[in-house]
């Protein structure tokens, strides 16, 4: 071994310049073993840099090529009617036993690192007794122009095909830049491993995989709810019509007003096609852009 | 004259031949305090970033703000040092060495600052796995990584005919040097070839440098969050960057030149020189930061305003006006006097300064995120000691393994203070006379 280092350590010893490059400019003038370890140091990085980097290039475009097929694929969106909307709660309690939202605890509660892929958004007026209070539900607006899914730097965040804006919490580093870069706040941060109660974690749901602490995680549009309903109508041979989609989602089902519809925005026919071009209707924050795929519904303007 | 150059390379070479107990003494403190900020570190991967102070919506704290100081930092040396370079100022010699080392070692810890703040560092490799050209993140990656090569690649090449001397002259570790030297004897092609090497690198680096500092203010002008969503930011970035780098370089050269006796090399003219520098870019700072709150504040924007009036007058006044006042408006007093810009003097501002341009880092990332667009119930931030820990502890460790770069390395490069004493004269004196007015006698008379 030390032989062996003491060899490496010779190679670089100076030595009388070889008369061979006497006439040539070349920068490399010592030996030629030196040079051959460069040249195969140089070499292998290269070499590991165009495994890494070249066939992901050519791959990625030819699979999206291949991806824009014939069919229309539906658009998914929801419509949110504050009209109807009575703050009971119902869409908040179902979306975390839907998702297995973990449960942050009173402690980590106070220090704001709760989790609600549904939430309601309150506004007060007044001191108390006299307070006025408007809730306002907010799922993940799904943006087209999301600008969470701009500034991923690993793709774990994407908009699917059908407009879903989905995580992917395997592959989240837990940079936390998409929670910093939405502009609605609507993505939640693991700051701890997850936490049930044991009556709770009997309870889970099967259908949705739990995250580990360190990811990013949000509101996916109950899109299992939708592969499941597809399975099941592809098993017996029934085609799915806008009715079946309607109230699909979790917080939708759970609505006692009725108040959250949900559907394919590419139909025209569907419940929130038609919805959305109501007089009533808006989107959270038009102004940037973003162009959310959560309507929003109300007769009257959202500040009393 | 030759005793004293003697003097000069023997002072240098110093902590490379032995080490006394104020090496030990403070290699002690400063490892008692990385193992401190390791400790906490472990905590926080084994609790997860809960352990933090922060929450929903500050998903970003002081680790973000450490990042931008330290890449800030890193602005020093290979910059400053090639600027000086490209434009032939002499009196850069001594002090080009001790900047670059600042470079590169700042650098890894601005890039450790973002694996300290991710919430699963074991998936950074994901970066490059699935790396998507898209986020600004990725800039970032692919700008730092580039000039960290790139101020390795221009430490090294002058270092070479140091570690030539330190070599032949059998100082220290010497098989290290014989290693690293690459069989430099000094011959005239050998020297033609490193200083055209030497010259490539220094304008290469120039705008690798700029370059990652406007991406670094990008990963925050490329959102919609109010008060980031700037213009500006770019240049005001880089400025600032410059601005606590020379900074930071001058209490590095004023420790350098305390503790190794150099007064003779580092001299007062150097303070001077890099003090009127840093002057130079405390205005700059001044100007970016009036323009950005006159901008803000006239445009009245609520989501803006609500930033705006929680750094003046809200939770954040007084690291606010702190900032103002004692990071950019007393430094400026300080350097605007000749007798302000003694060594004493120097170090005084730039110590404000420093505090001054954390806290101005601070200042950008915390207020914007406790006032997010929607009316969410307000943000709060207030950092924990595990942060606090790791802070330090990168702070020692940075502190570490400059001292330690010393150990090995002359902090001051030898050759080339030699080489200015024996050419700069003659050097100077030539282009000088190039610049005089040739074949206008006949118009004076």
């Amino acid at each position: 071994m030390k032989k062996l280092l003491a060899s490496f350590i010779r190679l670089f010893e100076p030595k009388e310049r070889e008369e061979r490059f006497q006439s040539s400019d070349s920068i490399v003038t010592e030996g030629p073993a030196r040079r051959t370890i460069l040249q195969y140091l140089a070499g292998a990085m290269s070499g590991v840099f165009a495994f890494l980097y070249i066939p992901k290039l050519f791959v990625k475009d030819l699979l999206n090529q291949h991806s824009t097929g014939k069919v229309q694929l539906p658009k998914w969106g929801m419509v949110i009617d504050l009209d109807k909307c009575t703050t009971c709660g119902g869409c908040v309690v179902s979306c975390r036993a839907e998702n297995n939202v973990p449960i942050a605890g009173a402690d980590q509660a106070d220090k704001a690192r709760m989790i609600f892929w549904m939430d309601i958004l309150v506004e007060q007026e007044g001191e108390y007794p006299d307070i006025k209070m408007r809730g306002m539900p907010t799922p993940c607006n799904h943006c087209e122009n999301a600008p969470c899914v701009k500034v991923c730097p690993v793709g774990a965040t994407y908009i699917s095909e059908e407009g879903i804006v989905a995580q992917i919490w395997a592959r989240c580093i837990g940079c936390r830049y998409c929670t910093t870069a939405c502009p609605y706040t609507r993505r939640y941060f693991n700051w701890e491993a997850p936490q049930w109660s044991e009556e709770y974690k009997n309870q889970l749901n099967p259908d949705v995989a739990t995250r580990p602490k360190g990811v990013v995680e949000k509101c996916t549009f109950c899109h299992h709810r939708i592969r499941k309903i597809r399975e099941q109508a592809k098993i017996e041979g029934q085609a799915l019509t806008d009715e079946n989609f309607r109230y699909l989602p979790a917080c939708a089902q759970a609505c006692p007003a009725k108040a959250i519809t949900f559907g394919d925005l590419n139909n025209p026919n569907s419940e929130v096609s038609r919805l959305k071009k109501s007089p009533r209707a808006f989107h959270l924050q038009e102004e940037l852009g973003t162009n959310p795929k959560v309507t929003y519904l109300r007769s009257a303007k959202w500040k009393e | 004259m030759e005793r004293v150059a003697d003097t000069m390379s023997e002072r240098v070479y110093t902590p490379i031949r032995r080490s006394g107990w104020k090496f030990y003494l403070a290699s002690i403190i400063l490892l008692g305090i990385v193992g401190w900020g390791v400790y906490a570190y472990i905590l926080q991967i084994n609790y997860g970033l809960g352990i933090t102070g922060m929450n929903r919506p500050l998903y970003w704290g002081i680790y973000m703000a450490n990042f931008v100081f330290f890449i800030g930092i890193s602005h020093a040396g290979t910059l400053i040092s090639a600027i000086l370079r490209v434009t032939q100022a002499e009196w850069r010699r001594p002090i080009t060495r001790c900047a670059e080392v600042i470079t590169v070692l700042a650098l890894m810890f601005g890039a450790a600052s973002v694996i300290i703040d991710l919430g699963r560092p074991d998936r950074v490799m994901n970066v490059l796995k699935h790396g998507r050209l898209q986020s600004p993140i990725l800039w970032d990656v692919c700008c730092i990584s580039v000039y960290l090569t790139g101020s390795i690649i221009y430490l090294y090449l002058p270092l070479i005919p140091d570690l030539a001397i330190l070599r032949d002259k059998g100082i220290g570790h010497t098989w290290l040097y014989k290693i690293l030297a690459l069989g430099y004897r000094g011959t005239e092609k050998q020297k033609k070839h490193l200083e055209s090497m030497i010259g490539i690198m220094a304008v290469l680096i120039i705008p690798i440098a700029i370059s990652v500092h406007t991406v670094v203010s990008y990963i925050f002008a490329t959102t919609l969050q109010p008060a980031w969503h700037s213009t500006v930011f770019g240049p005001y970035f880089v400025v600032g960057a410059i601005f606590s780098g020379i900074a930071g370089l001058m209490i590095a050269m004023a420790v350098i030149r305390r503790s190794l006796g150099l007064q003779g090399v580092l001299k007062n003219i150097h303070f001077n020189n890099l003090g009127l520098l840093l002057l130079a870019m405390n205005c700059i700072m001044i100007y970016f930061t009036f323009n950005i709150y006159l901008v803000e504040i006239t445009g009245n924007e609520p989501s803006i305003m609500s930033v705006v009036m929680q750094k003046v007058s809200g939770e954040y006044f007084i690291l606010f006006w702190g900032m103002i006042i004692f990071g950019f408006i007393v430094p400026a007093i300080i350097l605007a006097f000749p007798k302000g810009r003694s060594v004493a003097g120097c170090v005084t501002a730039s110590v404000l300064i420093l505090v001054g341009m954390w806290l101005e880092r601070f200042l950008i990332i915390v207020p914007t995120l406790t006032r997010t667009r929607l009316p969410w119930p307000e943000g709060f931030y207030y950092p924990t000691w595990i942060e606090w820990s790791i802070t330090a502890g990168c702070i020692a460790a940075f502190i570490f393994l400059y001292i330690l770069f010393a150990k090995f390395f002359p902090i001051v490069s030898v050759w080339e203070v030699k080489e200015g004493r024996e050419l700069a004269i003659p050097h100077v004196t030539e282009r000088v006379k190039e610049y005089m007015p040739e074949g206008l006698s006949e118009l004076d008379h």
